[in-house]
């Protein structure tokens, strides 16, 4: 039996009524996210990005390249596209919308624009991935078919400053980021919902 | 806080307490609760429950101190957590706003570890002058103060299990413990003027509704409504003073406008945490000390200790929500007593500690990442977790030192703090975790995966409490040795660490310091 996770506090989700067991306030974890949804997710704005309209009857490779590319007007297409494409090869979580991997790699846009040191490390890394991937593979990171080929890549400079940076950002910036949080079964702040008194701190069932 | 008492910079009645957190607070409050006059100094922002978020990262960067320190020696976080060797609070409450409230007393035998361990090759053992028996008294009066829920002193029933707790109750009683505890300082029900606990699940961001007992909202208002304690947040101090005869006059402070100011004193305290308190006494140095102060015998920021500590977070068939309600789940207590059989001196606590999903991800493999990691991450709403709390040996050269060159914001060398683990220390963690992972596959656990320590949260012995002087830096009062009118009264005077956390014992010392303190002003000793 499905339930209704966000049942306001007091009203116990798991109300035994006759004939059922009280069953454990269980989340759903599927995603539910539009297309028009992600094109036009809220973090982007919140981060300064200028979201333009979604454009009819994308594919979705192209609407996933779009919002990379127009979020790195400073850093340029390419090297948004491979961030995001290097973000996900990062953390893989396959149903988790693109969306997700933008918002944690657009800030870097508007911060490179100010701090050229930070521009520095990424071109350069950037560079630098691209020639190991020519170097084997013929292409850019980007166009490397393969995920196991482009995480060999990603393991080859797994030690650098430049993939240190990308990683360690990207431990906040993908799973700190709150739109994300239903989607691993984790419901953040619980105060103003009267904490989890209610609301199953103690309704474990399958021990 | 504005009906608060104000004393002159020139009063040299007061006592200066350097510190608001477990320690010092405790102390401000227990001597204006006797009439004892005291300016409590504190570094950091007053915040309130108001500016509390159930919220890991924002709590953090909101209250942690994040004031620069070093980490060197041979433990990982010089790798992991190079400029965060501790996890502690700036800000009024100290450490006691983060705290997760496991409150448990130590043992007889952590009291005279030299004497039962006998002499610990490459460590630095050495007995309490105290014993649990001295002890005892205060505890009882720590635990009421702090309502310790389950204890008798508080009368306050247990924690109700939660989810956590019962996966992991249910593991360790397949694998045979027996002795399974939920030690929290923190209301079962409302208890002291403050609400019972909600299940809200964010005690170590601090506590909403102020259901777990932090000084921040206990012993600090409770001293400035007597008239006799003056808080001044934002105020770091820089310096002790002393005259010719080697007393402490007064302390050098920068408020929170950045001017320097001088307030006098009759006694001073410090209560900084154990990374800030001996780099104080070391910047203090003199003619008079030019080791630092109180420092003739060598000790002032040596032995520096935060437990045989490591993680690990197990991955079940179905939901836990860990999160879900108080954050300290089942604390399996029966690896504590002393069995050299296993291997090692000392014990340890195995602690269910919920850990939310912005943490799990920075903390179960730092550095870590791809479809490893990834898939780990999905079953968050599976995992139980566990955080090995335990014996950690004094050793010399784990030591808070100054850095020759490099200064803070405020002109004060930034500290180094230098840590390797004993052999015995490792073997602790090795076989905690060898422990829970029995335990949880006991319960079906399908993925089990360890973790390395997290910044260190208990931070003790770097001011140690010894029989002589020359092998410690306080007395049995947390009165330094040299300087009759300088006490320690914090975390940094244990001698040993136990497996226990230290908070319960740090309050119960500061309650005891405060007797002798009050006794000792009217015999004018003091
Ligand atoms: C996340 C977390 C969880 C924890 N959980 C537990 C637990 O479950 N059980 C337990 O027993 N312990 C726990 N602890 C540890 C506990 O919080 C500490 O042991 C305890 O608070 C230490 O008390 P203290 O008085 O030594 O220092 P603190 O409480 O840290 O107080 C020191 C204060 O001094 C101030 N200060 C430092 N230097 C100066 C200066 N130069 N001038 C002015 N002010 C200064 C600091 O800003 C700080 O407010 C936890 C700690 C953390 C961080
Ligand atoms: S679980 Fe209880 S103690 Fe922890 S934050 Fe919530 S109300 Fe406070």
């Amino acid at each position: 039996m499905k339930l209704n996770p966000f049942k306001p506090a007091g009203q116990a989700a798991n109300d035994a009524s006759p004939g059922h067991e009280p069953a454990m306030r269980v989340l759903d974890k599927a995603p539910r996210v539009q297309r028009r949804g992600f094109l036009r997710g809220s973090g982007l704005g919140a981060i300064g990005v200028v979201v333009l309209p979604a454009a009819p009857a994308l594919s979705k490779e192209a609407a996933r390249a779009l919002t990379a590319d127009q979020s790195f007007t400073h850093l340029g297409k390419h090297a948004g596209r491979t961030l995001v494409r290097m973000a996900r090869d990062i953390y893989p979580h396959d149903k988790l919308p693109d969306k997700f991997y933008v918002q944690a790699e657009a800030p870097y846009d508007g911060l490179a624009k100010k701090d050229a040191a930070l521009k520095k490390l990424l071109v350069e890394g950037l560079q630098d991935l691209d020639q190991r991937a020519r170097k084997q593979h013929g292409t850019p990171y980007l166009q490397v078919k393969a995920e196991s080929d482009r995480v060999a890549l990603l393991r080859g400079i797994e030690s650098t400053p430049f993939f240190k940076k990308i990683q360690g950002d990207l431990v906040t910036g993908l799973y700190n980021n709150k739109e994300l949080w239903p989607l691993f079964g984790y419901e953040g702040s619980s105060w103003q919902k009267g904490g989890y008194l209610h609301r199953g701190f103690d309704d474990l069932d399958w021990l | 806080m504005t009906d608060q008492a104000k004393f002159s910079l020139d009063d040299d009645s007061v006592a200066v307490i350097i510190g608001s957190g477990a320690g010092g607070a405790t102390l401000a409050n227990e001597l204006a609760q006797r009439g004892i006059k005291s300016v409590v100094l504190e570094a950091g922002k007053h915040y309130t429950q108001a500016d509390f978020e159930n919220d890991e990262w924002a709590m953090f960067n909101k209250i942690s101190w994040l004031d620069k320190r070093i980490s060197a020696g041979g433990w990982h976080h010089t790798q992991t957590y190079p400029n965060l060797p501790a996890w502690i609070v700036k800000g009024v409450g100290g450490s006691t706003v983060h705290w997760s409230g496991v409150a448990l007393r130590f043992q007889e035998h952590d009291f005279h570890t030299r004497t039962t361990y006998g002499a610990v090759d490459g460590a630095n053992v050495l007995d309490w002058p105290i014993t649990l028996s001295e002890l005892e008294p205060y505890y009882e009066l720590a635990e009421k103060k702090m309502g310790v829920c389950g204890t008798k002193a508080s009368g306050l029933p247990p924690m109700p299990p939660n989810n956590h707790y019962k996966v992991i109750e249910a593991g360790a009683k397949k694998v045979g413990y027996k002795n399974i505890v939920r030690p929290a300082a923190s209301n079962s029900e409302p208890y002291d003027g403050r609400p019972g606990c909600m299940q809200l699940g964010f005690c170590m961001q601090g506590c909403k509704i102020g259901a777990k007992w932090s000084t921040l909202y206990t012993e600090v208002p409770r001293a400035q409504a007597t008239g006799n304690m003056e808080l001044r947040p934002e105020c770091m101090v820089l310096q002790i003073e002393h005259d010719k005869s080697g007393r402490a006059t007064g302390v050098l402070y920068v408020d929170g406008k950045g001017r320097k100011q001088l307030q006098k004193a009759r006694i001073v305290c410090v209560a900084g945490n154990s990374i800030e308190s001996p780099r104080l006494l070391l910047n203090s140095a003199s003619s008079l000390f030019p080791n630092g102060l109180a420092n003739s015998s060598g000790q002032v920021g040596r032995n520096y200790m935060n437990h045989a500590t490591a993680a690990a977070v197990a991955i079940h068939k179905k939901p836990v929500y860990m999160y879900r309600g108080f954050d300290i789940a089942a604390v399996v207590a029966d690896e504590v007593p002393l069995d050299t059989r296993r291997g090692f001196v000392g014990g340890y606590y195995l602690e269910g500690l919920a850990i939310h999903l912005p943490y799990t991800a920075a903390f179960m493999k730092p550095g870590g990442w791809g479809r490893d990691f990834a898939s780990a991450m999905e079953m968050y709403d599976h995992m139980t977790c566990v955080w090995v709390c335990g014996e950690d040996l004094a050793r010399e050269q784990n030591s808070i030192t100054l850095h020759p060159t490099e200064k803070d914001q405020y002109g004060l060398p930034v500290p180094i703090v230098t840590k390797t683990y004993h052999e015995n220390d490792d073997r602790i963690t090795a076989h905690g975790l060898q422990q829970w992972r029995k335990l949880s596959e006991a319960v079906g656990a399908t993925r089990v995966i360890d973790m390395p320590a997290y910044p260190a949260s208990h931070n003790m012995g770097t001011n140690r409490m010894s029989e002589k002087a020359a092998d410690g830096v306080v007395n049995r009062w947390g009165q330094t040795h040299d300087v009759k009118n300088l006490f320690v009264s914090d975390g940094s005077q244990f001698t040993s660490s136990s497996a226990a956390n230290p908070t319960l014992t740090i309050v119960a010392l500061a309650i005891r310091q405060a007797e002798y303190i009050a006794s000792a002003m009217q015999r004018k000793e003091l």
